[in-house]
This record gives structure tokens, sequence and C-alpha cells, in this order.
């Protein structure tokens, strides 16, 4: 698809997620609906689609070792092995999985390729800011996710509360700064300026792509809004949230209109996740190149529904014919009379 | 069809299981009634008819964008006339005029606080009214 038909495209479609959230906020009828059915609804078909997604899956078998690695496996004894890059061992396996899953270790090794300021030569530099804002937006991301439970814990547990204080250090303003918001907003805007600059990722970018985008950036714009432009009543806000965490639904008035707005992006990205590339977060934990031991060199692998072949070996057909090689002057490995002695001793 | 791995993709499933529905099985269901700021002060009870500084759906949402209104306004600009919507002056100050009012501190401005999981840091100067302690 077109680049600038693929940026439509999933702008239509995420205003028309803001125009509908916009109704349901407006229309106090229509409260209950956004405020309580949808969100369960939408929560409900992410487990299920979530699980449902992850046992396709582990559908697919995986007989080999398919590891894709940058480091020495392990052979003989005096090779250094590269434990991390390519494990050999279960744990290590363990090892490398937390580095990809908390540090994003593949995209640190990203690179470009331009061609060389010292003539038409072809080089490959090192790409750094991807990583950086994939980092930036995920860790950002878990934060405010995090500091979301306040609205559903009851009593809010200390770790959140300190999580929310070491957020907030900077205490610029009322209500404060929380840097993590504008991180997240930040770095997902860098992301979609990537994927809108840099050519050859343009290239591959599809609805698919820039949607989740815009979702994630319109619900942390309307967070944004609400804390720091259009405050809203965090009391009722709670009073909604904590119901539906304890399914004791029930929708006060007077909550701001950015709230419902805000509820329907969520419900829909949560509706959405399982069956988008969103679920790289069931996706990361099944990756055969990353949790598969790199041993194809200390065991053979052999394919479990290989059918069985019937083989008829050089050696087979030579004792079958044997007398009418020798007739017609072929050469033979064996004489007839060390044929017979073999085949006594076997 | 086989899955494949069942054990280890059942622990994962499990986990991802508890871990987002995690707030349903901490509440154990229990619904918790909101809040209920107290106004039963004397200095609000000394009033003919009792008001904030601005209408009660607007404080209740934006006392603190008021409060650092009323901040920048003292520190930065002098100026400490607060012409409130009812058209009276009050002086602009989070001690001697919020809390002149509001001088039931734990059971107006933290009830709220602590259901909302919020602790403004201003008490670490600001002087906190001490009648109802
Ligand atoms: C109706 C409930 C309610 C009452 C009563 C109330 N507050 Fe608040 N207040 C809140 C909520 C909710 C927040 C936090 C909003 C948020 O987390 O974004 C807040 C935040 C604040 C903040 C900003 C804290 C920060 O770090 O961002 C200050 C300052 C504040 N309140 C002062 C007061 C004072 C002083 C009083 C008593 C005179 C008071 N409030 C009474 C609900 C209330
Ligand atoms: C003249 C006395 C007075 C002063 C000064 C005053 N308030 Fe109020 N405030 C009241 C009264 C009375 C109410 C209750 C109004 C009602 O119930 O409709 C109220 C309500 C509120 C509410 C909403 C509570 C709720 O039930 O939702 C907040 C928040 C609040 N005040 C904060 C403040 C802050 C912050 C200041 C200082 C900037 C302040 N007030 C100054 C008298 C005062
Ligand atoms: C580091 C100490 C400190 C902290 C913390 C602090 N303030 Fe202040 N504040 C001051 C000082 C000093 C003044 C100036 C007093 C003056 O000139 O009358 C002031 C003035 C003010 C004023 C206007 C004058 C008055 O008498 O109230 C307001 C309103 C105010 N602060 C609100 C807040 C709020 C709300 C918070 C919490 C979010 C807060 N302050 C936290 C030190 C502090």
């Amino acid at each position: 698809m077109n680049f600038l038909t693929s940026v439509i495209v999933s702008l239509i479609a995420v205003g028309a997620v803001l125009v509908v959230g916009t109704i349901g906020g407006a229309v106090p009828a229509l409260h209950p609906l956004f405020g309580v059915v949808i969100p369960l609804l939408a929560l409900a078909v992410f487990i299920l689609g979530f699980i449902w997604k992850v046992l396709s899956w582990a559908k697919s078998p995986v007989p080999f070792s398919i590891a894709t690695t940058c480091g020495q496996q392990k052979s003989l004894p005096w090779i250094k092995p590269d434990k991390l890059e390519n494990p050999s061992s279960k744990w290590h396996v363990v090892g490398r999985m937390a580095l990809e899953i908390l540090t994003f270790r593949s995209l640190f090794r990203n690179t470009k390729m331009q061609l060389d300021s010292q003539g038409p030569r072809i080089a490959y530099g090192w790409e750094l800011w991807l990583w950086v804002a994939a980092l930036a937006f995920h860790y950002a991301f878990l934060t405010v996710v995090i500091r979301h439970l306040r609205f559903f814990l009851e009593p809010i547990p200390a770790p959140i509360q300190l999580l929310d204080a070491l957020d907030g250090f900077l205490q610029i303003g009322l209500p404060g700064i929380i840097i993590s918001g504008f991180v997240l907003f930040g770095a997902a805007g860098y992301l979609l300026f990537r994927r809108l600059a840099v050519s050859n990722v343009r290239y591959i970018s599809l609805p698919a792509d820039y949607f989740p985008l815009f979702l994630i950036l319109s619900i942390a714009g309307t967070g944004l809004i609400m804390r720091y432009v259009v405050h809203v009543d965090i009391v009722a806000i709670r009073e909604l949230t904590l119901g539906l965490a304890s399914l004791h639904p029930s929708v006060p008035e007077g909550i701001g209109i950015f709230f419902f707005i805000h509820l329907f992006l969520v419900s829909v990205l949560l509706a959405y996740f399982p069956f988008s590339k969103l679920m790289h977060l069931g996706g990361i934990f099944m990756s055969p190149t990353r949790n598969l031991r790199g041993n194809s060199r200390e065991f053979h692998h052999v394919n479990p529904w290989n059918p069985e072949v019937h083989l008829h070996t050089y050696e087979e057909y030579e004792d079958e014919f044997r007398d009418r090689m020798i007739e017609a002057g072929l050469p033979v490995d064996k004489m007839p009379a060390d044929a017979a002695d073999s085949a006594e001793k076997e | 069809m086989k899955i494949y791995d069942l054990g280890k993709v059942t622990v994962g499933l499990v986990i991802f299981f508890l871990v987002f529905t995690f707030p349903l099985y901490y509440n154990m269901g229990k619904a918790t009634p909101p809040p209920e700021p107290n106004i039963q002060t004397e200095a609000i009870a000394a009033m003919s008819e009792p008001v904030c500084v601005e209408n009660t759906e607007y404080m209740r949402a934006n006392h603190m964008k008021l409060l650092n209104e009323w901040r920048t306004s003292v520190v930065r600009n002098s100026n400490r006339a607060y012409p409130a919507f009812t058209g009276v002056r009050y002086e602009m100050s989070l001690s001697n005029t919020c809390m002149e009012c509001h001088s039931n501190k734990e059971k107006f401005c933290d009830s709220c606080h602590n259901y909302a999981g919020v602790s403004p840091y201003c008490w670490e100067c600001h002087l906190q009214p001490k009648e109802m302690k």
C-alpha cells in the first residue's frame, strides 16, 4: 500500500475511534456503555485473544535448533563459546531471553547501510536511535501502566506511590509534571517520525504499523490533556475504575468527556492487541530464534516426522549382484570369499 | 492439533492471566465508597452561605491549578488579592485562606488525597492547621 494511503487510512481509523469516544462521553445515557460494558468486554477480548494467539503459535512444531546467533557455538573444548550470544545450556538461554526482553539487545545491534563519504563504497553504520527510542517508549509505557494501577487497587500499594513520587520528582507546577507521560508521548512521536522520515522504513510501513502508533499517541495525548490542561474529577474517575476492578460497576456523574475518549481509546487498543503486531508482547517469549539452545554442533537433531526412507546401499547392491558383476568384469569391493567371511562374522 | 511444549506454554499463560487480572483478586470484589470531604469547620459554619473561592465543581478538579496560580501570583508578582466568584476578596494564601476555612485538613484534603493516592508535598514548608488535630 502506498505510504500516503496507509497514513490516511490509519488516521481515519483513529479519527473514527476518537469520534465514537467523544459521542460516548457527550451523551450521559451512553456512560454505562462506554464506562463499564465496553472496557470489560475489551479486557475479555484481550485476555482470551492473547491466550488463543499464543496457543495457535504453540501448534507450530519447531523440531530443530534454529537459533539465530552472532556468537561462537559450543563445539570443541579448545574453542571458546559465546555463552550468551549462543547459549548451549538452559540457564544461558534464560539469560539471553532476559537481556532481550529487558534491554532489547537485538535492536541495539541495529545497523544502517549507506554510501561511504570516501567514495561510492557501501558502509554499515551503527544506528542507535531506534534502540534508544524503543527503550524509552517501552519503559515509559510500563511506568504509565503501573502508575495507573492506583485507579484499580484499593488500598494503593506502597510501591506504586513510590513510583509516583519518583516519576514526579521534578515537582514542577501543579499538578506536578510526571516524566513518564512526556517520555511516552515523545518516544512514540519519534518512532512515528522515524517511520515517516527514513525512506526504507516508510517503504515497508503499513496501516498495521501506523494505526497502533496513532492510537498510542492519542491515548498518551488525551492523558496529558486531562492531567495538565482540562482537569477532570479524579475522585469520580477512581470511583468508576475501582468499580470496574471490583466488579461493582458504578458510573458517577461529572466525569469529564476526555476521560471517556481516553477510556475508549484504551478499550480499542486492548481489543485490537491480540490481532496485531503488538502481540510481540507474547511473541518474544515464543521466538524460536531466541528461545532455543544453539546446540546443533553438540547434538544431532533429527526431524521427528521424517518419513522412513527405504535405502538400498551400495553394499547391499553389490551383495545382490556380485556374481554377475564379476562375470561382466566389473570391479567389486569384496570378492565372494571375503563376503561370505564377513557374513559369517555378522 | 498437537500443542507443543504445553507445560511451558501453560505456565506462561497462567502468569499472563494472573498479572492482567491482578486488580480483580487484589480488591476481592469489595466496593470502596468514595470519600466525602467534610466541610464542618468553624469558619465555614460562620458563613451565611457555605461556598468556596470558586464553584465546587471547579474546585474539585482544579484546586491544584488554582493553588499554582496563587503561588505564582504571590511569589512572582507579589499580588495577594484574589477576587472570588462571589465577589469577596481573599488573600491568596494556602495556610491562611484555604486552611482557614478547611481547617480540618485530615477530614477534608487528606480524605480525597488518600483515596486518589496523592500526597502533596506542600506541608514540608507550609503550616498545617493545628486546631483539629
Ligand atoms: C474532592 C477531593 C479533594 C479535596 C477535598 C482536596 N483535594 Fe487536592 N487533590 C485531589 C485530587 C484527586 C488530586 C490529584 C489529582 C491527580 O492525581 O492528578 C489533588 C491534588 C492536589 C494537589 C497537587 C498534588 C500534586 O502533587 O500534583 C494539591 C497541592 C492539592 N490537591 C491541595 C489540596 C488542598 C490544600 C486541599 C484542602 C484544602 C485539597 N487539595 C482538597 C482531590 C481533592
Ligand atoms: C471561605 C471559606 C473557604 C475558603 C477560603 C476555601 N474554601 Fe474550599 N470550600 C469551602 C466550602 C464551604 C466548600 C463546600 C462547597 C459545597 O459543598 O458546595 C468548599 C469546597 C472545596 C472543595 C471541593 C470539595 C468537594 O466536596 O468536592 C475543594 C477541593 C476545596 N474547597 C479546596 C479549597 C482550596 C484548595 C482552597 C484554597 C485555594 C479553598 N478551598 C478555600 C470553603 C472555602
Ligand atoms: C520549599 C518550601 C515550600 C514548599 C515545599 C512549598 N512552598 Fe509554597 N511557598 C513557599 C514560600 C517560601 C512562599 C512565599 C511565602 C510568602 O511570600 O508569603 C510560598 C508561597 C506559596 C503561596 C502563596 C503565599 C501563601 O501564603 O500561601 C502558595 C499559594 C503556595 N506557596 C502554595 C504551595 C503549594 C500548593 C505547595 C505544595 C504543592 C507549596 N506551596 C509547597 C515555600 C514552599
